[in-house]
């Protein structure tokens, strides 16, 4: 019996039981935004019209995008083109950093109208417009932390790939890394809409 | 131990491309939604349906979870039904309190 036997299955059920916890774990903010949109629904939508609709929907697209060549490199790694599949990997990362990029200007344009937390503007606001804009940059900035540490992991995906430690028969690194950007982009598919879209 | 059906299974390029095509459409017809008020107070449960709808076609196609087995679909269920109690009975006590 080989004793270096790989188990993919057991190794994909691990990543999925790390994605149950961030389900949770994100879920508790939802559950609070859910919970305070209810109690003020009317802050609440005024709030979400100072939200850039542009630079969310570019960001959506940019995402859903980075989330098709995260599965066409699974998919061209296991038919053994590991230049391919790095590549698309590398052309992930660039999508997540340029997701980043539009995060970060749209964080500094909030900032430079004085609407971040327990700024003097904002606390002239009411509990609703507080409550908003500190579920926007608690939410949205621990997704950008997930997108960054994605990009980090998929870093050195590109690595192992080049290398082929990582290759046609021993891709479960690679799949568990491309759920995980998946679930990333979830999160997102929710956000978008909660932040941007109901105003 | 028995071989999974997702083992051996490699999704064609078509078929996420064709995946990816439907996730943007779905994005163009939740603005679409949004910014015509075409569903008037129904407007959030929309835009959390359309949101669903594509969550669950980056589950089944890009995560996999068509090609999977029965646990771990289980296993996925049982975690958003976890995640749907604590909401629904949250809730509750705030409606109800």
């Amino acid at each position: 019996m080989n004793s270096e036997r790989i188990d993919p299955q057991g190794k994909k059920m691990g990543m999925w039981f790390f994605l149950f916890t961030e389900i949770l774990f994100f879920g508790g903010m939802f559950l609070l935004y859910a919970i305070f949109r209810s109690l003020y629904s009317r802050e609440f939508h005024a709030a979400a019209a100072e939200e850039n609709l542009l630079l969310g929907t570019i960001n959506t697209v940019i995402l859903l995008t980075s989330s098709l060549t995260i599965a066409l490199s699974i998919s061209a790694l296991r038919r053994g083109e590991n230049l391919l599949s790095s590549r698309l990997q590398a052309a992930t990362i660039l999508m997540g950093l340029a997701f980043l990029v539009i995060k970060f200007f749209e964080w500094k344009a909030k900032i430079v109208l004085g609407i971040y937390p327990d700024s003097p503007v904002l606390l002239r606001l009411g509990k609703g417009e507080i409550l908003f804009f500190g579920l926007y940059y608690m939410m949205t900035g621990l997704h950008g932390l997930h997108v960054l540490v994605g990009c980090a992991v998929i870093a050195f995906m590109v690595f192992f790939t080049r290398r082929e430690t990582i290759n046609r028969g021993n891709y479960a690194r690679l799949e568990n890394t491309g759920l995980y950007w998946h679930f990333v982009d979830i999160v997102w598919i929710y956000l978008y809409p909660l932040f941007y879209l109901i105003t | 131990m028995q071989e999974s059906p997702s083992q051996n299974h490699v999704v064609a390029t078509g078929t996420y491309t064709i995946v990816w095509l439907a996730l943007l459409l779905l994005l163009a017809a939740t603005i679409a939604i949004a910014k015509l008020q075409l569903l008037a107070r129904f407007s959030v449960l929309g835009s959390l349906a359309i949101a669903s709808v594509k969550a669950g076609l980056v589950l089944a196609f890009f995560m996999h979870l068509k090609y999977e087995g029965r646990f771990l679909k289980g296993m996925l269920a049982l975690a958003l039904a976890a995640l749907t109690l604590l909401i629904g009975l949250t809730f509750v006590d705030v409606w109800y309190r």
